[in-house]
C-alpha cells in the first residue's frame, strides 16, 4: 500500500526585503522605481528566506507523526505546504486521500453570525458541503456543549465556548489525513483534554495524523514518530523519545544568550546593556528550562559614569504579553566600569511556556535603557507525573504544599491525625 | 503504481508541486464547492446589514437616491432624452443594474485581501472569495428590484413579453462583473494600489455607462462599432434611427452628442437592453452580441490571471 503522505525534497524559498518588516506586498511606485534595477539584474534590496530546506520524508497511513523545531524551523511552513495554502519552490509531495488542515482554530468564523451559522460556514471552508455538516450537526453541537446557544451569535460566546465550537466542526471534519497546528494552545483543562482524546482518537480509527506542536508532552503522548526541524532542514526523524531528546539537548546549546556589539549595544552615555543571558542549573546558556529546575537570568552591562543609584529590571512576560512578574534589583551607587547582575529564579515557580524579557537599566529612577523581548526562553515540561498533555492553568505554577487529613467518622471525638503531604 | 491496493488507489490523490507554466481555470473545483461560495456571499451579506440602523433598505437607498439626484439636475421636460418615459422610472431602470456592477466589482475587488485570514489558514479554491462578493452584490439587486416594481406601478407601466429577456441582459453583466473583479482582486494582493483604482475606475465608469441616464441612438443597430463611429460624420442618425425613438429632439442637441466611444462599453449594452426588456421597448440585440463578444474574453482573462497567481496569495497578502 503507497504511503498516505509522499514528501520528496520540498524546498520553499520566500523573497524578503532587507528591512524585514516591511510587508511582501508592494506598490506599482516601488515597483517602477525599481524597474531600472531589474534590467541590470540588481537584486540587492531582496534576499531569500529558506522556510524549508529539501526536504523529505513518508507517512504511512494510519500513522501519527509529531513534527517538532523551534520556532521558525519550518514547521507551519511545512503544514501550509501540505494543505496547500503555498506552493513549495522546489520539490514535489503526493498526498492520498482527502485533507483536513486545522492551522488555526475557528478559520472563518464570523462574530456577529450565530453558532449554527459559523457551523455551516467554518464547515464549507474546510471543504463540507452544506449537506456533510447538516448530517454532523448534531454531533458538532453536543461536543461543543453549546446546545441552548446554536442561534446567539459567536460574539457573545465565552472564549471557551468559541473554541469548543471552533475544535468541534474541525473534528467531526472526517477526512483520511489530519494536519493539526498547535490546537492545544488554547482552551481550559477539561476541553484539551477532550480535543487530545478527539485527536487521539481519530489516530486510532486509522486515519493518518500530522501533529505539529510545542507541547513536547503532547506530542510523547500522542505520536510514535517525530521529526525534528531545524533551519528548514529535516535534522532528525525517529522514534518520539530519541527525537525529542535530542531536540532538548541541541537546542540547550546555541540559544539563551543575546550579547550586543559596543557599538549596537542599546543604552546611552550613562550606562549600556551589553549582554543577556539565560543560565540553566547546570550553569550553561540554555533557552530551554526544566519547568523544576533553578535558573538564572543574568544582564551585563557597563556603566559609564560615575553617579547616581543604578538598578536592573527585568519584566517576565508570558508570549501574550502578561506580565508574569517583575524583578527589580536593589539600588547600587556603581564606579564606572563593566558589570554583571543575576537574579534567581527557583524551580516549580513558572509554568510550561514560552516568555519574553524585558530588560530595564535604571538610574535614579529614570529608565535609562529599555530594550523589549532583550531574550526568549522556553520553560518545558516533559516529565509528567500525571497522564494530562495540557497546559496548566495560571500565569505561574509554584509548588506548594498540600496536606490531607482523614477526619473522624461521625460521632467519634474529634482525635489528631498526621498529615500527609504530597509532594 | 500499477502494484497499489485497491482500497489506496480509490482515494483522491493531490500532487503539490511548484507552479509551472499554464494552469486549468478550476471552475470545476469551484463549482463542487459552490456552497462554500454560497455561505460566504450569504455572510457578507448578513453581516454587511446585522448592525446597520437602516439594514437592508441600505441595498434600496444607494440606487434610489442616485435616481433621485438624477431626475432632479438631469430630468424634467428641458432634460435629458428619456425615450418618452418618466425620467425617474427611466433612469432608475438604467441604475438598477448599474448599481450591481458596480458594486460587483468593487467588493470583489477588496475580497482576497479583505479575507486574509482564511487565505493564510486554509486552503478552498480562492476564486470563491470574489464570486462570493458579487454573489452578495445580487441580493442587494434583488432587493432594489422592489423599487422598480414600484415605479412602474406608480407610472402604469406594465412589462411586456420582453421581461423574459432580462436573463440575457443579466448574465453578460454578471460575467463582466466577475472579471473585473476577480481580475482586480489578485492586482490588489500583489499592488495595494488597486483599491484606489477600483474605486476610481467605477466612478469614472458611471459616466462611461450614459445609457444609465440618457436615451442614446444605438448605433450598434445594424453595424459595427468602428463603421458607426465613422459614419457619425455624414447624418447617420436617418438610416440608423430605430423605429420607435422619438423624434430628435432639440434636447438631444443641447446636451451634446453622448460619447461614441460608450457603445464599445459593455456594460452600456447591458445596461440598455436591461431597460428595453423591463419596460418593453425594443431590444438591442446587436449590442447586446457586442457586450458578451467583450465581456467573455474579461471573464476568462480575469480568471486565468488570478489561477496564475493565486499560489502567491498566501505568501504575499
Amino acid at each position: 500500500m503507497p504511503a498516505a503522505i509522499e514528501v520528496r525534497g520540498i524546498s520553499k524559498h520566500y523573497r524578503i526585503t532587507p528591512a524585514g518588516s516591511q510587508p511582501a506586498y508592494r506598490t506599482l511606485r516601488e515597483e517602477l522605481a525599481e524597474l531600472p534595477g531589474r534590467f541590470r539584474h540588481d537584486r540587492r534590496r531582496t534576499r531569500t528566506l529558506v522556510a524549508l530546506d529539501a526536504v523529505s520524508f513518508e507517512v504511512e497511513a494510519g500513522d501519527v507523526l509529531g513534527v517538532i523545531g523551534r520556532n521558525g524551523a519550518g514547521k507551519t511552513t511545512l503544514l501550509k505546504v501540505l494543505s496547500r495554502i503555498t506552493r513549495p519552490t522546489v520539490g514535489e509531495a503526493v498526498i492520498r486521500g482527502r485533507v483536513g488542515s486545522l492551522l488555526e482554530v475557528g478559520t472563518g468564523f464570523h462574530p456577529e453570525l450565530t453558532g449554527r451559522e459559523n457551523i455551516f460556514l467554518n464547515g464549507s471552508i474546510l471543504g463540507m458541503t452544506r449537506r456533510e455538516v447538516r448530517e454532523k450537526l448534531e454531533a458538532i453541537v453536543d461536543f461543543a456543549e453549546v446546545g441552548p446557544f446554536l442561534e446567539t451569535p459567536v460574539k457573545r460566546y465565552s472564549s471557551g465556548m468559541y473554541v469548543r465550537l471552533a475544535f468541534g466542526v474541525a473534528a467531526h471534519l472526517e477526512p483520511e489525513i489530519l494536519l493539526i497546528d498547535e490546537v492545544l494552545a488554547v482552551g481550559d483543562l477539561a476541553f484539551q483534554r477532550k480535543c487530545l482524546g478527539k485527536i487521539s482518537d481519530v489516530a486510532r480509527s486509522g486515519r493518518t495524523v500530522l501533529f505539529v506542536s510545542h507541547n513536547m508532552t503532547a506530542v510523547s503522548g500522542l505520536c510514535s514518530r517525530v521529526l525534528l526541524l531545524e533551519g528548514g532542514r529535516l535534522a532528525s526523524d525517529g522514534p518520539t523519545r530519541e527525537v525529542i531528546n535530542q531536540y532538548l539537548k541541541s537546542t540547550a546549546r546555541a540559544a539563551g544568550e543575546r550579547r550586543w556589539a559596543r557599538a549596537e549595544a542599546p543604552g546611552n552615555e550613562r550606562v549600556r546593556l551589553l549582554a543577556v543571558r539565560v543560565v540553566s542549573e547546570a550553569g550553561e546558556a540554555s533557552d530551554l528550562i526544566d519547568v523544576s529546575a533553578p535558573f538564572r537570568i543574568e544582564t551585563e552591562f557597563e556603566k559609564l559614569d560615575g553617579e547616581g543609584r543604578l538598578n536592573v529590571s527585568l519584566h517576565i512576560d508570558s508570549l501574550d504579553g502578561v506580565c508574569v512578574f517583575n524583578a527589580i534589583s536593589p539600588l547600587d551607587e556603581l564606579e564606572p566600569g563593566t558589570y554583571q547582575s543575576a537574579v534567581h529564579v527557583p524551580g516549580k515557580l513558572m509554568n510550561d511556556g514560552v516568555y519574553r524579557v524585558r530588560v530595564l537599566l535604571v538610574v535614579d529612577l529614570v529608565a535609562q535603557v529599555d530594550e523589549h523581548d532583550a531574550i526568549v526562553f522556553d520553560v518545558h515540561d516533559t516529565a509528567r507525573e500525571i497522564p494530562w498533555y495540557g497546559r496548566w492553568l495560571g500565569a505561574v505554577r509554584p509548588d506548594l504544599p498540600w496536606s490531607l487529613e482523614r477526619l473522624p467518622d461521625t460521632g467519634v471525638s474529634t482525635r489528631h491525625h498526621p498529615s500527609l503531604t504530597l509532594p | 503504481m500499477t502494484s497499489a491496493g485497491r482500497s489506496a488507489s480509490a482515494l483522491p490523490e493531490t500532487v503539490i508541486r511548484p507552479v509551472r507554466g499554464w494552469r486549468a481555470l478550476g471552475l470545476g473545483e469551484l463549482w463542487r464547492q459552490r456552497d462554500l461560495v454560497f455561505l460566504l456571499a450569504w455572510r457578507d451579506v448578513k453581516v454587511r446589514y446585522s448592525q446597520t440602523a437602516l439594514g437592508v433598505l441600505w441595498a434600496i437607498l444607494q440606487p434610489t437616491l442616485l435616481m433621485v439626484v438624477f431626475a432632479v439636475f438631469l430630468g424634467g421636460p428641458s432634460g435629458l432624452p428619456s425615450g418618452g418615459l418618466p425620467y425617474p422610472l427611466f433612469v432608475f431602470a438604467g441604475l438598477l443594474p448599474w448599481t450591481f456592477f458596480a458594486n460587483s466589482v468593487s467588493t470583489a475587488a477588496g475580497s482576497v485581501v479583505a479575507s486574509e485570514k482564511l487565505v493564510t489558514k486554509v486552503y478552498f479554491p480562492r476564486l470563491a472569495i470574489p464570486f462570493s462578493a458579487v454573489a452578495a452584490a445580487v441580493v442587494d439587486f434583488v432587493l432594489a428590484t422592489g423599487v422598480l416594481v414600484a415605479l412602474m406601478l406608480y407610472y402604469g407601466i406594465a412589462p411586456g413579453w420582453r421581461l423574459l429577456a432580462v436573463p440575457a441582459a443579466l448574465v453578460p453583466l454578471a460575467l463582466g462583473a466577475l472579471g473585473f473583479g476577480v481580475l482586480l482582486s489578485a492586482l490588489n494582493v500583489a499592488y495595494r494600489d488597486f483599491r484606489y483604482v477600483a474605486g476610481f475606475l467605477v466612478q469614472l465608469w458611471l459616466f462611461a455607462t450614459p445609457a444609465v441616464y440618457m436615451e442614446q441612438e444605438s448605433t450598434l443597430e445594424g453595424g459595427l462599432p468602428a463603421a458607426a463611429a465613422t459614419s457619425e460624420a455624414d447624418g447617420a442618425k436617418d438610416s440608423q434611427e430605430p423605429g420607435d425613438a422619438p423624434s430628435a429632439s432639440p434636447q438631444r442637441e443641447a446636451v451634446g452628442r453622448a460619447p461614441r466611444l460608450a457603445l464599445l462599453n459593455p456594460v452600456n449594452q447591458c445596461v440598455a437592453f436591461f431597460r428595453a426588456a423591463v419596460l418593453d421597448r425594443p431590444l438591442p440585440w446587436t449590442g447586446l452580441a457586442w457586450a458578451t463578444a467583450i465581456v467573455l474574453p474579461v471573464f476568462l482573462g480575469g480568471c486565468y490571471y488570478f489561477r496564475q497567481v493565486e499560489d502567491r496569495f498566501a505568501d504575499t497578502i
